[in-house]
């Protein structure tokens, strides 16, 4: 049981701190369109941490709900990829995040959707849907800045290279991931790879070579990133603990 | 007083949905069942996206609607499966949706491709008619729409976008 606790609370810390940190975008996006585009991806993912919190509250029982998940843990209690917390960066390092994450969470939750846990399966089967989006979306502005100015390329690629190396925790197991219902995230690496390589191709660059990682985010092993997102995603409800709207 | 399951579905089927007034919960296909239990009533909903912020306004909807009518306790319950989809979008929702200027969603077999490099849906302009219309962007007012343009009278507009 308490394998699945982690695991469910996985699966909603990645998608709550990748949803905070693409809604910094929201008034500040490069054109409208966008700006409302990365706004609703954000909503999305804080939506499916919601789905994913109400089923970890009800597996733990007692005081525990989706909002204490969320606003009264620290860092080290959230088990998030180091990938979905560094900050937002510039416009290329958002887009090429989504899409390394999108691309992941897509094939995440198509074996998901298929848990003998019912509860999982649903939440997985709803969310699909959305990240197919968020993965198109992603996809086209890679080619479109990759294959676009000497100036968009650039940035693309330095965006890359530098988050590159994070992306190896994806597919490091941690004991949380080791039994079902959880996915072995292994099984996940090899057809993510493929799809990368292929919007890479489109986009014109160089896939990366393959690095080696370890699964600290997941330990609840952060960077300083993590803290100064909590702190300013969790002031309120820390500040006045009964607020409400 | 006890509920009958006709009423308490008419009564659902004036309730609108906050994004969209035109169309009412029932047209959108989120209603998906009501219990009666001796004077009790539980209505089952199921959110159009995991981030949908009207469902809780949705929610309490039902429950002012059906709150003070003499039945007995009235519940709302959320269900995520199986997930809402298009298609339980009833054909006079299309035809609200339309006349509203919002384009309906388009039938899934012709469009609704997984693929990653997919083409847009191909979508008549709510306007004109015309089927001359580009997609601006996937994500439009809210998640549940993009954002096209039609390239005949040049408007550009809301589509439901296939789920
Ligand atoms: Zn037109």
């Amino acid at each position: 049981m308490s394998q699945l606790i982690d695991y469910t609370c996985y699966l909603g810390d990645n998608a709550l701190i990748l949803g905070h940190r693409n809604s910094e975008w929201c008034g500040h996006g490069p054109v409208l369109e966008q700006d409302i585009a990365i706004t609703n991806i954000s909503l999305d993912l804080i939506g499916q941490a919601r789905n994913f919190y109400q089923y970890t509250a009800s597996l733990k029982g007692g005081d525990t709900t989706e909002d204490t998940l969320a606003y009264h843990r620290d860092a080290a209690g959230f088990r998030n990829v180091l990938l979905a917390e560094q900050p937002r960066g510039d416009w290329a390092y958002t887009i090429m995040r989504q899409f390394l994450f999108s691309s992941w969470q897509h094939l995440l939750y198509t074996s998901l959707q298929h848990s003998s846990d019912t509860q999982l399966a649903a939440i997985a089967a709803k969310a699909l849907k959305e990240v197919t989006y968020h993965q198109r979306w992603s996809a086209e502005w890679v080619v479109r800045l990759g294959d676009g100015t000497q100036l968009s390329h650039e940035k693309i690629n330095t965006a890359l290279q530098s988050m590159w190396p994070l992306t190896a925790e994806l597919f490091v197991p941690a004991a949380f991931e080791l039994a079902a219902p959880a996915i072995d995230p292994k099984t996940l690496q090899q057809p993510w790879h493929a799809q990368v390589a292929e919007v890479f191709r489109e986009a014109e660059l160089t896939l990366p070579a393959a690095v080696d990682g370890n699964s600290d985010g997941k330990n609840g092993a952060h960077t300083a990133y993590l803290e100064t997102l909590l702190q300013e995603m969790q002031y309120l409800p820390r500040t006045f603990p009964n607020a409400t709207w | 007083m006890v509920p009958d399951k006709k009423t308490i579905w008419s009564l659902l089927s004036a309730i609108t949905d906050p994004e969209i007034p035109v169309l009412s919960i029932t047209d959108l296909g989120i209603v998906r069942d009501v219990q009666i239990d001796g004077e009790d009533v539980e209505v089952i909903i199921t959110p159009t996206y995991s981030g949908c912020p009207a469902m809780d306004v949705i929610a309490s909807g039902i429950r002012l609607e059906l709150e003070g009518r003499g039945y007995g306790k009235i519940a709302v319950t959320q269900v995520l499966s199986p997930a809402w989809t298009t298609d339980w979008m009833t054909e006079t929702g299309k035809e609200k949706l339309k006349a509203y200027g919002i384009a309906p969603p388009q039938p899934q077999r012709h469009t609704c491709t997984p693929g990653l490099f997919a083409t847009a849906d191909a979508v008549p302009c709510p306007q004109c008619g015309s089927w001359h219309t580009k997609l601006l962007s996937e994500f439009g007012s809210t998640a549940c729409k993009a954002l096209y343009q039609c390239q005949d009278c040049k408007e550009p507009f809301d589509y439901f976008k296939c789920h």
